[in-house]
């Protein structure tokens, strides 16, 4: 019988150690299977952890990957610790990079100025009112916020495919569905680091990114505001007998989290795409869940929660790419790792013991 | 000295069951730790001890629910090997719960029926237990539906319901803790009538007095162990208890208020609060105030308005009219807890883990819990963490809340330990008015002694204190006026010194006015 029992404390020794050793085994594992399906080893996990990391330059195009990821799971973190299950991320992100859009193609002679602050805080806006329907149905009328946010990510992905078609498709784009191109003021520039220049793709949205992982943390860990959700989610009786408002928190995790999720999608079009396209995203309102949950639900853990997620898609573009590898290949082993970094969070919190059943008790006849 | 293990008191001649060096271990911790014990037929037999002693799971082990570790049974002189529940009613040892597991829906008959063998018309089975039931006072009617019985009626159908199994030893379980003194009196003499007939009972309780009045012999479990078997009538309640907790118990005196009538600092007028539902109580126009100076006692069994009332005291529930809860003439019906908190008003809710308290949270931030809308610990939304920490460190001290380590997880402690934090956590802001429900709910001896105290105190200095209690003993104990609750209404309070506790009894029964319970 395996019996788990929670640790009282957690050595730091132990905390550092379960993810190297749940690299090491995910290393171990996907070996064997790259070798069993006659791929070179060596080279195939080479392509993963080494070739996508090897340059500055694609360090620098690491971050970039991430960024969406941390931006979305730091807001996500707020609701999943307040037990508030906001799953669709994917389409607050689609709103706010409309939102946005809207701002840079409806203004594009706005000065810099104007014109960026005037985009995040559409960007955000967009997000947000995306994130008041599951949070009005749910405190008004009881709805189950999974479903309704859920569903609303596909509502949110034809209202984006639509508009790009339609009212804000460029007229000079030859019937493709893109919209105009973002004006120079409306797009998120490179970082130029004195002395190196610009480092890959590296632009401010990432040194945002982790600006907001940084206050997400000390907005949940040090304000009344992030104790009110910690209290709301462990223990919503003690929250209401604390004095909270159950509704209000609802409304505030779903708000903060669909503003995060709005502020990445506009970062990432203003900094990646320069207009507005049928497919914005690629998942990462999706994947940032697991980034969020990779992190424990901590903040400032979503910076490197969202490094190893993005290193894993790059890795497997970079399989893909350089070994022919096919997508479900690449696809599992990311499914490996990512299991094994979530045992070994099993491991570190908790005592596994194996005990075989004891029968102490002399076996005798029934009197 | 009373700790220690003692010979057992005058053995019965022929054991119905003995138990030999049993114990029984959940993961670290020692539940049985080489419990012996004996029952002879006909005998009355208590097993006491404080919650966590160990007697649930002693008694779990008689009836096969669970299996000890090491040790033996030995039933009617012949090694046993109790393998569940049927086994042991095979055996003949039957058990009453603590909680009931009846089909409210169903009729007393028909519950009975669905745990006896099959084959037995409902016809048959009534003719029995109004047999059963005349021939031992217990006064059960097997047409009538559970759902229209008291909770002492209940118990006395599961109790029917055992006794048609025809056992030879009858367990039951904390039997009293849901009854009022009158039906505790008659559960005892029916009882007493099924011991004279020879079935052994194995009476299962922490109420000292009630132990010395029923039973013959008592068994003393201490943190799981044995730590003796006396007879219960020659010892006193106190030394009981000394053997209970293992260290001397105090005593606690309540101050009699003096004459004239101390100003009303807390007043509730006509409150009502519909049924919402089908399990809650309705509260019915309750008015009363609480003065300077004095313990207010609300009585009542569970499941009478307790639970809707403290919510509408703590304001997790607001009152139609602001003007309904006043304190120091400031209308309050209508203000969240936080507001009411900082017009001194401090709560402790009956259930200390997730209500109270967040188990999985430090002290520091549960001390954060009720006090995020007073003093500095929060400025401009940031909380001041080293003022959370000394506040936490405070009451951790001030109410002798022993830490297993700086700044600990709340699931950590234990239920006394966590109930004085609770308590200490509002007493030590010295509220004007200071509401608590079951303040000693289990809680060992010594910390339900402490918090006592120190209710006590802080009437003394002049607070009005509102306890709503189940425990009638604890009322007597601190209270100087005593109200009842039943079905949502709130009797008259009257003087403690002035009424017994069968006639508060009477009322928390619900037949009688007040006006007959005063003597």
């Amino acid at each position: 019988m395996i019996t788990l029992s929670q640790r009282k404390t957690i050595p730091l020794r132990l905390t550092l150690l379960t993810p190297v050793v749940a690299i090491a085994l995910t290393l171990v594992i996907g070996a064997v299977i790259f070798a069993t399906l006659g791929y070179h080893p060596g080279e195939a996990l080479y392509q993963f952890f080494v070739a996508p990391i090897s340059r500055p330059d694609q360090v620098a195009d690491l971050f970039v990957k991430a960024c969406p990821l941390i931006i979305i799971a730091s807001g996500l973190v707020f609701a999943y610790r307040a037990n508030v299950w906001n799953i669709g991320a994917e389409g607050q992100m689609i709103l706010g990079a409309m939102f946005g859009g809207w701002v840079a193609l409806t203004f594009p002679d706005l000065s810099g100025w104007v014109m960026m602050p005037a985009m995040i805080a559409m960007g955000m806006l967009g997000g947000f009112l995306w994130a008041m329907i599951p949070a009005i149905l749910k405190t008004r009328f009881n709805t189950n916020e999974i479903l309704v946010s859920l569903m609303l990510t596909y509502v949110a992905a034809l209202l984006i495919d639509w508009t790009v078609r339609g009212p804000w498709r460029d007229p000079m784009s030859f019937g493709f569905p893109l919209s105009p191109m973002y004006a120079d003021a409306a797009l998120i520039t490179r970082v130029y680091l004195p002395g190196f220049g610009h480092l890959g793709g590296l632009h401010w949205g990432v040194i945002g990114a982790l600006v907001i992982a940084v206050a997400a943390w000390f907005v949940l860990a040090r304000t009344l505001t992030g104790f009110q959700v910690k209290v709301m989610g462990d223990a919503p009786r003690a929250g209401r007998f604390a004095g909270f408002n159950p509704s209000l928190v609802t409304i505030m995790v779903l708000g903060i989290s669909g503003a995060a999720a709005g502020l990445a999608g506009m970062v990432e079009v203003s900094a990646n795409m320069g207009q507005l396209q049928p497919e914005i995203s690629f998942g990462y309102g999706f994947t940032a869940i697991i980034v969020a949950f990779l992190a424990r639900l901590n903040p400032l853990a979503v910076i490197g929660a969202g490094l190893i997620v993005a290193l894993a898609e790059l890795g497997g573009d970079s399989a893909q790419i350089a070994l022919g590898m096919p997508k479900v290949v690449t696809g599992v082993f990311k499914g490996i790792l990512l299991f094994m970094l979530l045992a070994g969070e099993t491991f570190n919190r908790f005592h596994v013991r194996l005990k075989m059943p004891v029968t102490a008790v002399r076996e005798v006849s029934d009197a | 000295m009373n700790g220690s293990p003692r010979p057992a008191a005058s053995p019965p001649q022929d054991a119905l069951l003995t138990a030999t060096g049993i114990c029984k271990h959940f993961g670290d911790f020692t539940a049985n730790d080489d419990v012996s014990f004996s029952i002879g037929a006909g005998e009355i037999h208590a097993l006491l001890g404080e919650n966590g002693a160990g007697k649930s799971t002693f008694v779990k082990m008689v009836y096969g629910l669970l299996h000890p570790d090491s040790g033996m049974f030995e039933w009617r002189g012949a090694p046993v090997v109790i393998r569940n529940p049927q086994h042991a009613r095979d055996l003949g040892i039957g058990m009453v719960f603590q909680h009931f597991s009846l089909f409210q829906a169903l009729t007393v008959a028909e519950n009975i029926a669905l745990a006896m063998p099959p084959g037995e018309s409902i016809e048959s089975l009534s003719d029995r237990v109004r047999a059963m039931s005349s021939e031992y006072g217990i006064g059960v009617d097997p047409d009538a539906r559970v759902h229209n019985l008291s909770v002492g009626e209940q118990q006395r159908v599961e109790i029917v319901r055992c006794l048609l199994q025809d056992p030879a030893l009858l367990i039951m379980d904390e039997p009293t803790s849901v009854l009022t003194p009158q039906e505790s009196e008659q559960l005892f003499g029916v009882l007493r009538r099924f011991a004279e007939a020879g079935v052994a009972i194995l009476f299962i309780s922490h109420k000292l007095e009630e132990i010395r009045s029923l039973t013959e012999r008592a068994t003393v479990l201490r943190r799981g162990q044995n730590v003796g078997t006396v007879e219960s009538r020659k010892k006193t309640s106190k030394q009981l208890a000394e053997m209970m907790v293992g260290m001397a118990v105090g005593d606690i005196e309540r101050r009699e208020q003096g004459v004239g009538q101390p100003p009303a600092i807390f007043e509730i007028s006509g409150l009502s609060r519909d049924r919402e539902t089908q399990f809650s109580t309705p509260l019915r126009d309750i008015s009363v105030v609480a003065r300077a100076g004095e313990v207010l006692g609300i009585a009542g069994i569970a499941g009478n308005g307790q639970d809707e009332f403290m919510e509408a005291l703590t304001g997790e529930w607001r009152a139609p009219s602001a003007a309904m809860i006043t304190v120091d003439s400031h209308q309050i019906g209508t203000a969240g807890p936080a507001r009411r908190r900082q017009f001194g008003i401090g709560f402790v809710p009956e259930e200390r883990n997730g209500h109270a308290a967040v188990t999985s949270m430090t002290l520091a931030d549960n001390a954060l819990l009720t006090g995020h809308s007073l003093d500095n610990v929060v400025r401009r939304g940031v909380i001041e963490r080293a003022q959370m920490m000394q506040m936490a460190g405070e009451i951790a001290s001030e109410f002798d809340v022993r830490l297993p380590e700086d700044n600990p997880l709340a699931s950590s402690l234990s239920g006394g330990n966590l109930q004085k934090f609770v308590v200490g956590r509002e007493i030590i802001k010295r509220p004007r008015v200071f509401i608590v429900s079951q303040p000693t709910w289990g809680v060992d001896v010594g910390a339900a002694l402490f918090i006592r105290r120190a209710m006590l105190e802080l009437a003394a200095e002049g607070s009005a204190v509102i306890m709503i209690s189940q425990d009638l003993e604890e009322i007597f104990a601190i209270s100087h006026r005593i109200a009842v609750l039943y079905d949502g209404s709130l009797s008259e309070p009257v003087v403690a010194a002035d009424v017994t506790p069968e006639s508060i009894g009477l009322l928390m029964g619900g037949s009688h006015s007040m006006d007959e319970a005063r003597t």
